[in-house]
């Protein structure tokens, strides 16, 4: 009984909704904008229309070195996911097939790690980076993000499995499956869409944490959040280079996120809302 | 799938997540826990003492730490109150029959993918600069003399960066809930005669309370942890006007390098962090099963 | 060969006793249909058998040789699901490769045999499309395709047929039991529809709650029920079952008597009573006699043409022969 709402009253809503969405992203297209800007225009005052110059990207990249913290940012991200990923998905599958009385326990435990406030273990983490010599290393904060965001990985993992009904499992071990078949040929094609948004999101999350990621590195090991924390004490006029390393700091995860907005909700909410 | 043999391969896939979570818990818990009962300075790590409970004393009594908590506070409020706000109006407006649904949408949601550190420096230097920002130029362009936010209102600016960060995801996630609103429902309040206004408090309320709940706790447990944003526009100040715990906690270790204080700080905020969690846990836990 | 001995089985979900011990062999070739109520323990016993549970006590012999402890695959049986439980993400033909695949055939054997199986189950057009492409029927034939190729000492289905509309569920039946004739492999076939169970099977198993009530082939349990349970179970419609006074005529606690051995007349008869719903289904017509001071109501079952309808009064006499006397414990006697 879908009622037919008039044409007005839709060009109303529109209108209305047009606006706050491009309040809302207002800050991030201006950023675009004055990216593409001189250092001169862009504190000449509001103006929407650049000039169009990429000379700020590529000041960017000679003068910082930009590409070094974007394949940081790359390798920590994929990285720490796949590392998870390898973790998770054995774990989750235990737990969404092979269910015991203490499973709902050890997956609400495993939560709770992830409410341990990131500022409780700053010491002790530090130190021991400091003495080990994982200090501003990749593979150090690799481990740490994989750490931190485990708990997720494994939550959506079991959620999508859930999905899976388990007599499909119990027909491969008819047909002569091991554990292995059944985890290779049958579980993980079918938990594709699943795996993948999980990894998704939690590319994106590792992408813009900029707690440990700022604690834990200086210059080798730095991504783009530290790397772009580090221009909040400038020298001169960067508004237009500033604007260009910020656009390309978000660009990639921008469009990553638009793609996984649906994802994004069940994951971000261990599944209370789907 | 109740096999001897299954569930012991099942242990074994367990094992591995299991083992690593729990040494990630307990380890540095545990190390944070024994230094905050030390003098322990990295400054001067050869004159390490037993400290009993002075650090937690001298964090107790700093009035640094109760501003620290009140700015916390007002924080968290603050923009669980704008985005909790705003969502549902965004959502609503969103839900409508609009032109380019779709585009609106990912407009909307951006933000939530903006990392914290250029969402700051954004907003402080594009939007909020008393010189050059965008605000400036409005109240230029209006005749009125701009405002300096940061150093005037430093906890608000920071709430209106935050806010706007996390605006998307409680937009989303309220859109999600609203979007399964049974339909029919409404069309038969709107048959009985219910106003909109009723309808919204007695049907639409109700049934997004879960989604509501599930946001403002997800949504505490990343703010009380809000530490970039600050980082990159105020440094805590001026004085600790906008410094919160995490900033506190971040500024005695790594400015004062007073590791005894710092992990004595760690474990209040831990206390903090699990009164809220305890409240996240049930909400969620009852959708287990 | 497909011989399969169950010694003492039993399983218990933590405290609750599902299926207490109990003993059944099924014979090679045999066709077996394990029948009762829901929720009864069937499916347990048909998971033990295959390997996807472990016994709490007993042993399971496939072929003389313990197969208690072998894993699922090392049984060599096949198994049909009630959600048919195909692999979704792969075609037809892979699905019925899986097997093979896993065993490690070749791969001309594995062509050889999937062309068959397809032939056989009417398939051949549908290779190449996914699980999700096919009608309800079809998904069936998709498992019991894949069942067939890995030519199992026996198969085991449960409730294969419950997903499917009436008029498929008919012309399934007739399929595997077709199938059956064709191949002669040992099938145990679970289901809580006793149409099923008489018209497939060789021998009937009835069980309630996890016990086994009666073992024997469609027309002994017809003919013979060795209990109230399995006498009320069996048939269709319901034998008529009745205690008290006219029981204690026959020297029983409780008699009963099935609709179509009960004669109908307007003149005269043993029981009187009144017509309260008439069915008329052509060949057969179902009376529900009221008001007859023995039972709620008797089923009487009578021919198609009968010209009694509601309110009637008839009188009902019992075919004497086929009269099922039960003790206390509902046991039958003699
Ligand atoms: N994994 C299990 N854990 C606990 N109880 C179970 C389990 N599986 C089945 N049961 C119980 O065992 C009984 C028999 O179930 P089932 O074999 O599925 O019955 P049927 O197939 O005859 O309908 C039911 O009461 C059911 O609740
Ligand atoms: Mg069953």
């Amino acid at each position: 009984m879908a009622r037919a709402v008039s044409r007005n009253q839709k060009i109303g809503w529109t209108i209305a909704a047009w606006i706050v969405a491009l309040v809302i992203f207002f800050p991030i297209l201006y950023a675009i904008i004055t990216s593409l800007k001189t250092e001169q225009e862009a504190i000449a005052g509001f103006n929407l229309i650049p000039s169009f110059t990429f000379e700020s990207y590529q000041a960017v990249q000679s003068q910082n070195d930009y590409f070094k913290p974007f394949m940081n940012s790359v390798i920590l991200s994929v990285g720490s996911t796949i590392l998870a990923l390898i973790v998770a998905i054995p774990a989750a599958w235990a737990m969404a097939f092979s269910p015991t009385k203490r499973t709902k326990d050890i997956l609400m435990w495993m939560l709770s790690t992830k409410m341990m406030p990131a500022v409780a273990v700053l010491v002790p983490i530090y130190l021991i980076f400091l003495r080990t010599g994982l200090m501003d290393t990749r593979i150090g904060l690799t481990i740490l993000l994989m750490l931190i965001n485990l708990p997720i990985v494994v939550w959506m993992l079991y959620t999508y499995f859930r999905e899976i009904p388990g007599e499909i499992l119990e027909a491969a071990r008819m047909d002569g499956a091991t554990l292995r078949d059944e985890i290779v040929h049958i579980l993980t094609p079918m938990a594709v869409p699943g795996i993948a948004s999980t990894l998704l999101l939690n590319v994106i999350l590792a992408w813009n944490e900029a707690f440990w990621t700022i604690q834990l590195t200086t210059t080798n090991a730095a991504p783009l959040s530290a790397f772009i924390a580090s221009f909040s004490s400038p020298q001169g006029l960067f508004w237009a280079k500033l604007s260009a390393a910020s656009t390309m700091a978000i660009a990639p995860i921008l469009i990553l996120g638009w793609f996984s907005q649906k994802q994004l909700v069940r994951g971000l909410t261990f599944g209370a809302v789907k | 799938m109740a096999t001897r043999q299954t569930a012991s391969l099942a242990r074994l896939m367990r094992a591995p997540a299991i083992v690593l979570l729990l040494i990630w818990m307990l380890v540095p818990l545990g190390m944070t826990l024994y230094y905050s009962f030390l003098n322990y300075n990295l400054l001067n790590p050869t004159n390490t003492s037993w400290a009993g409970w002075f650090n937690y004393q001298y964090f107790y009594t700093d009035p640094a730490f109760w501003e620290s908590i009140w700015n916390t506070l007002v924080l968290t409020l603050g923009v669980l109150f704008i985005t909790v706000a705003g969502g549902i109006l965004i959502a609503m407006l969103i839900d409508k029959p609009i032109f380019g649904q779709g585009i609106v949408r990912i407009l909307v949601i951006s933000p939530f993918f903006v990392m914290p550190p250029v969402a700051a420096l954004i907003w402080k230097n594009m939007i909020m600069h008393p010189s050059y920002g965008v605000f400036a130029d409005i109240a230029k362009f209006f005749g009125a003399a701009p405002i300096d936010w940061f150093a005037q209102f430093p906890l608000f600016s920071i709430i209106v960066i935050v806010a706007w960060q996390w605006l998307p995801f409680a937009t989303l996630i309220l859109l999600t809930s609203l979007q399964s609103l049974d339909g029919e429902q409404m069309e038969a309040a709107e048959m009985d005669g219910a106003p909109a206004l009723s309808r919204f408090i007695y049907l639409t309320l109700p049934h997004m309370a879960r989604a509501i709940t599930v946001v403002i706790l997800i949504q505490t447990i990343f703010l009380l942890g809000v530490y970039a944003e600050i980082l990159v526009t105020t440094n805590g100040g001026p004085g600790f006007a906008s410094t919160n715990l995490t900033y506190l906690i971040y500024r005695a270790a790594r400015l004062n390098f007073d590791i005894g204080g710092a992990a004595a700080g760690g474990i209040i905020a831990v206390v903090l962090a699990n009164i809220v969690a305890i409240f996240l846990m049930r909400a969620v836990g009852k959708n287990l099963d | 060969m497909g011989q399969i001995t169950l010694e003492g089985v039993a399983k218990r979900f933590g405290e609750v006793e599902v299926i207490p011990p109990l003993d059944l062999t099924i014979e090679d070739g045999e066709f077996v249909v394990f029948v009762g109520p829901s929720g009864c323990g069937k499916s347990t016993l048909l998971r033990l058998i295959a390997g996807l549970e472990d016994v709490s006590d007993g042993r399971i012999l496939i072929d003389g040789t313990d197969a208690t402890d072998a894993s699922p695959a090392r049984r060599g049986l096949a198994m049909v699901f009630q959600s048919y439980a195909l692999y979704p993400h792969m075609s037809v033909r892979k699905n019925i490769a899986f097997p093979m695949k896993m065993a490690g055939l070749p791969q001309d054997e594995q062509s050889r045999r999937i062309e068959a199986a397809a032939k056989a189950l009417n398939l051949t057009d549908y290779l190449d499309r996914r699980p999700g492409q096919l009608s309800g029927g079809q998904r069936q034939r998709v498992a019991i395709g894949r069942a067939i190729v890995r030519e199992p000492s026996a198969f085991l289905f449960d409730e294969p047929l419950s997903n499917l509309d009436a008029a498929l569920r008919v012309g399934m039946r007739l399929e595997i039991s077709e199938l059956h004739n064709r191949l002669k492999t040992t099938m145990i076939y679970v289901t809580h529809d006793q149409v099923e169970a008489m018209t497939m099977a060789d021998k009937i198993v009835v069980l309630q709650a996890g016990r086994i009530e009666q073992v024997g082939s469609p027309l002994d349990l017809y003919n013979r029920p060795r209990n109230a349970f399995v006498a009320g179970f069996i048939g269709s419609p319901r034998m008529n079952l009745f205690s008290g006074a006219v029981a204690a005529e026959y020297g029983a606690e409780t008699v009963g008597v099935r609709p179509e051995h009960i004669s109908v007349s307007a003149e005269g008869g043993k029981w009187k009573g009144r017509i309260g719903v008439s069915e008329h289904l052509g060949s057969d017509t179902f009376l529900y006699v009221e008001e007859t001071g023995l039972a709620e109501t008797i089923t009487v079952r009578s021919d198609g043409e009968v010209s009694l309808r509601h309110g009637d009064t008839v009188w009902l006499t019992p075919n004497e022969d086929k009269i099922h006397r039960f003790d206390r414990n509902g046991d039958r006697i003699a």
